[in-house]
């Protein structure tokens, strides 16, 4: 991924889809909910793209408007998302039947719903092969065997007779990821593959979806809610928040230095191994923002330890940081992490007491001097 | 019950709900309408009109084969339907509901007990317990129609409240109500009964639809109450020998029935999917 | 690991709550019997919070549930100070039901969509008193504002209107209004976001040093259980793998399980290196029919003969650090 506001000028040999102002909204009675509010980015051939954030972040809805299964006549999504030199947004459906499966595929979070538990696994995976690639039944089960094979599915003659709920839990989601492969799509997206499965499981899955990726030069797209699974796994990360995209680098920048307060308030809101046993945690005060009525100004700022009065009514753009920089490292805030306007604000709310400053302004090391702010203000 | 809060009524919907207060305000204050006939004054033993009249000023829908008013029938006709489905609905979703919610709680061998009852009872062809009621009593009025289709209607409610009280007793509100030490009969009244009821109430209005039918037909089978009270089901029945002269008498309250039977289910669709909503933001 | 034996065991004047060999059955059907926890002891400390951690299906919620009694275990003895919670007839076991409390993994789940937040929390007070509406009214205020709930905002409010963060700490509130002792908290925490997760965490810790709780902290995430615990207890299928202090499990891990789990762990730090060669063959065996000696040999990198024949029994691998292995990854001190 390069710097979105350059799309345009990146090698369009090498990049497989750039997405431009992305908007998807859904109208409910309620009112509109703005689950995507313009994201831009661009991913190449053979590269693995991240994206993290909370539940309402929109990360799975902009994966799915690019798939185009947002289903339902309350959906409207604009911009564009030009995958090989095509825009999907507006393809009919007939055209995008061909895409599906083909050039992109999907494996979903939940491996239990996302197979049909009426019909035996073999048939679903041959079924798929033989629609799209109009091969025979025998050789379709050669290939099959084969997928399976390649997932690292024991005895896979056995398993294609099974039904799925006779499979455990990650041999589901391995069999998903085997009919998402079985075309050899140019594109992937993951969308929180491993979330219902166990940690141990969560590590052979994502080993697995990796190792595929890089055999067969597939660009993936890893939708997650943990920062932890797109650390060690993808080339560049999106970080979204109430719809937008706050920040967006080359994973091993972003997590070299967090800019976004966001980013940062995510990453010291982990309980992590290598920390002491009842190490105080961060949290990130208040609740994330409603979609329908979205804050002005940063979406964030009603949580954020450095909000300044110019984040409550102007929407920061998403732009890199001064010379000394990574290039490709962009955010859109005002008041960044680790800059002097930065340090400045957030002085600035801890001496004002301002309940989300004064809660992270952890004492560092010391975790015997009581009374801590509890990240606990009110917050009915 | 809140069901109804937070969607909203299609215009649709609303025509069909309107349609519902119109018959049973009807039904109950049919003594009071201004205007409306007795349904069963025959003017023409008196000289005043004629039997089969087309719609006029003096009769809005005609007359029927007797000269009888055939509004004024359709209004007291109501009754009928009324009764016997608010019946059916109520002794339904009092017994019904109360042991389905119980057995689907306690689970154990009243479940299997009741539910071996409620079993029979399906197995068991309505009409001829019906027919051997009526018989034994000699009479058919309609209190012990009511009964009868009421007494019937017990087990579908069962069914519906057990299934929806199972799935309820998994919840973990039950649990927690058991872990704080709460009896088992306050966590059925408090717990478990109140969520079965957005689902029984939903049933109930299907329920009411599929009775009305059940008594149109039973007294198209000169089953239900007896002439000269007036039922939607024995004024076609009645109408029917005179067809080819007079389609009207047929006409007017078959087309009670089917507005009826279609509001009470559009109305019902209605509030499922309400719940539905409510539940999913659970 | 199949891990017996009750080495571990502390004496009993320091203990709250002791179990020994529980066993919890369930049958399947066609005569099977679901093992769900198989013969496991351990004992938990007045103050202190014992992580019980695993994957689903080790049993680790079933244990919880047998605390509680609910339900009663097939055998085994969870005893209680002097009483011996399993001998209890159902009513005597009710009386004692405020002193053991349980908040679940589905917040929104675990309040009934059709009361409001007070009648919610005044519920426990209902059936223990005190019964004057005031009294009751005051204590559950005083509740919600411990677990940070604005009680007039909340207070007629049902539970949708909340948040799943929100709703925790609602459900934190009816479990403390009774004043108890020891409080299991079933994967309190799983269902939240990460940022509402930890506010949660700090919540509980907070509360625990205010009403000096007794905690059972049960989850699958072993970050989550490293930050609140005192103790880890690590099960695998019905049985219990390792005991040991968190910062020593941790660092020190003897059990092959646990280094499984450990090394399975994504860490948001892209320095370290994701290992792909962490050796798992990956099934779950089934809780019908679980391998015979030590439960995890079928996917331990240094299972043995005697793995299959004999049954790890808990032993001390250091002060405090028990484990229950044949081949533990740490040196024994014999």
């Amino acid at each position: 991924m390069t710097d979105s506001m350059q799309t345009d000028s990146v090698d369009p040999g090498r990049t497989l889809l750039a997405v431009d102002d992305l908007r998807t909204t859904f109208s409910i009675p309620a009112g509109d909910v703005k689950a995507v509010r313009g994201v831009s980015f661009s991913l190449d051939r053979g590269r693995t793209l991240g994206i993290v954030g909370e539940s309402g972040s929109g990360k799975t809805v902009l994966a799915r408007s690019i798939m185009r299964l947002n289903i339902g006549s309350n959906v409207t999504t604009t911009g564009t998302a030009t995958f090989a030199g095509r825009d999907v947004l507006s393809l009919s459906m007939s055209e995008m039947q061909e895409q599906w499966g083909m050039e992109m595929a999907m494996v979903f979070q939940d491996p239990v719903t996302s197979l049909n538990p009426l019909v035996r696994v073999g048939r679903q995976v041959t079924e798929h092969l033989r629609s799209h690639l109009g091969v025979s039944r025998a050789e379709a089960h050669k290939t099959a065997v084969s997928l399976l094979n390649e997932v690292r599915i024991p005895e896979p003659e056995a398993r294609l007779k099974a039904f799925p709920h006779e499979l455990s839990g990650g041999m589901r989601q391995r069999i998903c990821i085997a009919i998402a492969l079985a075309c050899e799509p140019t594109l992937l997206f993951a969308d929180e593959p491993t979330t219902a499965l166990d940690v141990t499981v969560q590590h052979q899955i994502l080993n697995l979806l990796g190792r595929e990726q890089r055999d067969r030069d597939m660009a993936m797209v890893l939708v997650t809610h943990d920062l932890g699974v797109v650390a060690g796994r993808t080339d560049d990360t999106l970080v979204m928040y109430a719809g937008k995209v706050v920040e967006q680098s080359p994973t091993t920048s972003l997590f070299a230095s967090m800019r976004h307060p966001y980013s940062e308030a995510l990453l010291r809101s982990l309980p992590r191994t290598s920390h002491a046993s009842h190490t105080r945690l961060a949290a990130i005060t208040g609740r994330p923002p409603d979609l329908i009525d979205p804050p002005s100004g940063c979406a964030f700022s009603p949580r954020c330890p450095y909000v300044q009065d110019r984040c409550r009514d102007e929407v920061p753009p998403l732009t890199t940081g001064g010379s000394g920089d990574d290039p490709d490292h962009a955010f859109a805030c005002f008041t960044p992490v680790g800059s002097p306007e930065g340090a400045e604000a957030f002085a600035r709310n801890v001496s004002d007491g301002l309940p989300q400053a004064v809660a992270v302004d952890l004492p560092t090391g010391d975790q015997m001097s009581a009374p801590l702010p509890t990240g606990n203000e009110r917050i009915v | 019950m809140a069901a109804g809060t937070g969607s909203r009524m299609s215009f649709f919907t609303r025509i069909c709900a309107g349609w519902l207060i119109v018959i049973v305000l009807g039904a109950i204050f049919a003594d009071l309408i201004p205007g409306l006939k007795d349904p069963n004054y025959q003017g023409f033993l008196f000289g005043d009109g004629a039997t089969n009249e087309r719609p006029s000023w003096n009769h809005l829908m005609g007359t029927d084969n007797n000269s009888r008013d055939i509004l004024a029938r359709i209004v007291y006709g109501a009754r009928v339907s009324l009764v016997v489905s608010m019946t059916a609905v109520v002794m339904g979703s009092v017994f019904g509901g109360f042991f389905g919610a119980l057995v689907g709680f306690v689970r154990g061998k009243t479940d299997a007990t009741i539910m071996a009852a409620v079993d029979v009872i399906l197995a068991f062809p309505g009409l001829v317990l019906l027919l051997t009621v009526v018989t034994l009593l000699g009479r058919r009025d309609l209190m012990v129609i009511a009964a009868v289709v009421g007494f019937l209607s017990i087990p579908p409610y069962t069914r519906v409240a057990r299934a929806t009280a199972l799935a309820v007793s998994r919840r973990e509100f039950v649990m927690a109500a058991r872990a704080i030490g709460t009896r088992k009969r306050t966590i059925l009244f408090r717990e478990i009964i109140p969520n079965c009821l957005p689902t029984l109430m939903a049933f109930a209005l299907v329920n009411a639809a599929v009775i009305i039918l059940l008594e149109g037909a039973l007294a198209f089978l000169g089953l239900s109450v007896e002439p000269p009270t007036a039922s939607w089901g024995n004024m076609v029945n009645a109408a029917r020998v005179d067809l080819t002269i007079n389609v009207w008498p047929a006409i007017w309250p078959s087309l009670a029935l089917v507005f009826t039977v279609y509001s009470l289910n559009n109305v019902g669709d209605h509030l499922r999917r309400s719940k539905a909503v409510r539940s999913a933001a659970l | 690991m199949a891990g017996s034996g009750k080495a571990h065991l502390r004496p009993d004047d320091e203990v709250l709550i002791r179990v020994e060999d529980l066993v919890v059955e369930f049958p399947v059907g066609r005569g099977r019997t679901v093992k769900a926890v198989s013969g496991i002891s351990f004992d938990i400390a007045k103050g202190e919070t014992l992580g019980l951690v695993g994957e689903s299906g080790c049993g680790k919620s079933t244990t919880g549930r047998a605390l509680i009694q609910l339900p009663s275990p097939t055998s085994g003895s969870v005893r209680h100070g002097l009483v011996e919670l399993t001998d209890l007839s159902d009513e005597a076991m009710r009386r004692r039901r405020t002193d053991i409390q349980m908040i679940f993994q589905d917040p929104i789940s675990s309040l009934n969509p059709r009361r409001t937040v007070g009648d919610i929390v005044a519920e426990p007070l209902r059936v223990w008193g005190p019964h004057d509406k005031a009294e009751q009214k005051a204590l559950v205020d005083r509740m919600l504002d411990a677990v940070g709930i604005d009680p007039d905002a909340a207070r007629d409010k049902h539970p949708h209107e909340f948040s799943g963060g929100q709703c925790q700490r609602i459900s934190i509130a009816r479990s403390l209004v009774v004043d108890p002792e020891l409080l299991i908290c079933d994967e309190p925490v799983s269902a939240l976001d990460v940022s509402v997760q930890a506010q949660i965490l700090n919540l509980l810790e907070d509360l625990k040093a205010e009403y000096g709780l007794t905690l059972v902290f049960i989850a699958h995430d072993l970050a989550v259980v490293k930050n609140v615990s005192d103790r880890v207890a690590v099960m695998y299928l019905g049985k219990l793998c390792e005991v040991a202090g968190p910062d020593e499990l941790y660092a020190n891990a003897a059990h092959p399980y646990t280094a499984l789990l450990l090394g399975s762990i994504p860490e948001p730090d892209p320095e370290v290196v994701v290992d792909e060669g962490l050796v798992d063959s990956g099934e779950l065996p089934s809780p019908i029919d679980p391998p015979s000696g030590c439960r995890f040999r079928t996917r331990c990198p240094h299972a043995t003969d005697r793995c299959a024949a004999e049954e790890p029994q808990m032993r001390e691998v250091a002060e405090g650090h028990h484990v229950a292995c044949h081949h533990p990854l740490v040196a024994v001190a014999e």
